[in-house]
């Protein structure tokens, strides 16, 4: 019962036909993670594959331009494929392999983690499916050609919203369907146990390096740290290795969509209930009885109803504070960014450089803020562009 | 013995399935008395949900028509429906449904209201054996019995499983999720064979049964065939004129059950 669970949350809530798997997962996470030449092989994929260590850079100009806080970003973006999503994918793909799989499957909202999914696929010589909701192949239609370049198959989603939550219905079902030679590649910081906490520890490179990057740069820990949440993967990596640090705020920014008083929002802390959904106990977008809510938001990677377990917790125990930012504050952000410092960072990431926006002008010049840039914005110049009225298509 | 067990007793049971509230709960309550008369020995009624990730598109579907009907299909509309039905047929009913909403509703007012409304068990795909605990203690208090599923990927936990099932066993036939099947690749058999070491439980195959050739097979190894996807699809066709067609459908593959 208390198997993977983050206080109340997480646990493992998933058909019987796949409890096995999942606890083969575990058993094979858990040896592969002490296995020297395992970490060896991923940290060189990791170094000379996908571009690590990321930078963490100063951003002097919106420093100055807001006049509060030092601002600095960790640049995920310039990741191979462009997002945070490869740290995973790297990591689950080569446990894919040595545990025998030759296929892997995925989910994908913005097409960020499909493209890194297809990606290391690949790389790694294993057939991969990836799963989108209808919706989002339109919204993301370039993401979609990427992952065929790359020889995947993508399964657009027809069912219920037809966005992310959706596609991880579908990828589950998929995996009920053929889990002998196949590995279900999850995205986020979600799902049953053991992915919340595999997708954490991949993805916590971002904080360790980041944690050791601001030491040696100013000599002293963050005051706060920033990063979007849809389901929370790259907020679970920035904000791993500063949970310890008390003295560092954490802070997670939902997407809003047009407003939390409205039903076009995705911001599961500010609007959602306690739930057990797509296998875990969280706080979920639903009604009052007890059925999901068809979410919102501008962003594909964000429209997502739930959040994982262990960030639930970390609002539970006031570790960490989320706060939702709307389509508006994310796309005036896409803006900014990009004319104050050259960066068009991904509309997901935008949500997290709004917030940044809203507090550095509130904190001390000889504070710091350092915030995820989890994804590049090239993906979303299309939309941003018709959010603005420009009849622009890819 | 259980009101379940008793539909088990010297025969071989015949389980119909069908989602609450499609194409309307008036509807629902006539189909479930139809299947009654039609020789089910226990119904299965799902309860809809947004999102039901063990179900083919037939069900989900179903579960579709069900909760974008005029006035939607909550916990408590399904509730009032199985209360009158309660009182026109004797199988035993049980419920179909995914956590979520129990969990919303309350463990124990769920399993309080099962119990008065004469509800005898409940199916939930989405919880586990390791997460049933909790609900299953408040349960037991009401009398009300959790279906225990085991699947062709169980291999190891079936005695485990076996051990602690109540009811009847759902042994799922095939992988995947729910809907019909020309050909189930499962040792059915020997999942069966290893149940019947450790439990005297019966147990009802289900997952892509449709055919008479498919009852004669299943009920002939196992205790009880379970058909949904085949009755939700006539349903799905006829819409509110299915009462008849679902009474000829379950009366053709009942009879085939009770060799």
């Amino acid at each position: 019962m208390q198997k993977g669970r983050y206080g109340k949350h997480g646990g493992q809530y998933i058909p019987e036909t796949l409890m096995n798997e999942v606890l083969k997962l575990e058993e094979a996470y858990e040896y592969y993670k002490k296995d020297e030449a395992f970490n060896n092989e991923l940290n060189q994929l990791l170094r000379d594959y996908a571009g690590r260590p990321s930078l963490l850079y100063y951003a002097e100009k919106m420093t100055k331009d807001l006049g509060g806080a030092k601002i600095y970003f960790k640049r995920e973006d310039l990741n191979h494929t462009g997002s945070h999503k490869i740290n995973n994918v790297l990591g689950q793909a080569l446990l894919a392999k040595k545990m025998g799989k030759t296929r892997i499957i995925a989910e994908t909202g913005a097409g960020q983690h499909g493209v890194a999914t297809a990606t290391a696929a690949a790389l790694l010589g294993l057939e991969c499916e990836i799963f989108m909701g209808e919706e989002d192949t339109i919204r993301q239609a370039l993401n979609v050609y990427r992952m065929e370049l790359l020889g995947a198959k993508v399964h657009p989603v027809k069912t219920g919203t037809r966005t992310l939550k959706d596609a991880v219905n579908e990828c589950m079902r998929e995996w009920t369907k053929r889990v002998d030679d196949t590995l279900y590649v999850l995205g986020s910081v979600m799902g049953p146990h053991p992915f919340p906490m595999i997708v954490r520890d991949f993805q916590s490179v971002i904080s360790r390096e980041a944690r050791a990057q601001i030491l040696e740069k100013e000599g002293k820990l963050p005051d706060a740290v920033l990063a979007c949440v849809g389901g929370g993967s790259n907020a679970m990596g920035m904000f791993y290795e500063f949970i310890k640090d008390e003295s560092v705020r954490l802070i997670g920014c939902e997407a809003a969509g047009r407003g939390i008083h409205t039903k076009d929002t995705a911001a599961t802390i500010a609007t959602g209930t306690e739930g057990i959904f797509h296998g875990m106990q969280s706080y979920f977008c639903q009604d009052e009885n007890g059925q999901i809510a068809p979410v919102y938001s501008i962003s594909a990677g964000l429209d997502y109803p739930g959040i994982g377990p262990e960030h639930a917790n970390l609002y539970d125990t006031k570790r960490a504070e989320y706060v939702p930012i709307t389509d508006d504050e994310a796309v005036d952000a896409f803006e900014y960014i990009a004319r104050t410092e050259g960066i068009i960072a991904a509309i997901e990431s935008s949500h997290a450089v709004a917030q940044v926006m809203k507090i550095a002008p509130t904190m001390r010049k000889d504070q710091i803020i350092i915030c995820c840039l989890s994804g590049r914005g090239d993906k979303d110049v299309a939309a941003i562009a018709r959010y603005r009225g420009v009849d622009l298509y890819e | 013995m259980s009101k379940i067990k008793e539909a088990f007793h010297n025969k071989k049971a015949f389980i119909g399935f069908l989602t609450a509230g499609d194409p309307s709960l008036e509807k629902t309550e006539e189909f479930i008395v139809k299947m009654e008369q039609a020789g089910a020995s226990l119904i299965e009624i799902g309860i809809p949900f947004s999102d039901p990730i063990a179900e083919g598109p037939v069900i989900q579907e179903a579960n579709v028509r069900a909760l974008s009907r005029e006035g939607g299909c909550t916990l408590e509309m399904v509730f009032d429906m199985v209360e009158r039905v309660r009182k026109k047929v004797s199988v035993p009913l049980v419920f179909l449904t995914y956590l979520n909403p129990v969990f919303r509703y309350g463990y124990e007012a769920f399993c309080k209201k099962c119990s008065e409304i004469g509800v005898d068990g409940f199916i939930i795909p989405d919880m586990p054996f390791e997460e049933s605990e909790e609900l299953v203690k408040i349960a037991e208090k009401y009398d009300v019995e959790k279906i225990t599923l085991i699947a062709p990927t169980s291999e190891d936990r079936i005695q485990t499983l076996a051990k602690e099932a109540k009811g009847y066993i759902y042994l799922v036939s095939s992988m995947g999720v729910t809907g019909e099947r020309s050909q189930i690749t499962t040792d059915v058999g020997d999942i069966v064979e290893k149940i019947r070491k450790v439990t005297d439980t019966p147990i009802a195959v289900g997952f892509g049964i449709h055919s008479v050739e498919q009852v004669k097979q299943y009920s002939a190894i196992a205790d009880g065939v379970i058909v949904g996807s085949a009755i939700v699809k006539i349903i799905a066709k006829y819409g509110e004129e299915a009462g008849e067609h679902i009474f000829d459908y379950v009366r053709e593959m009942s009879s085939q059950a009770k060799l």
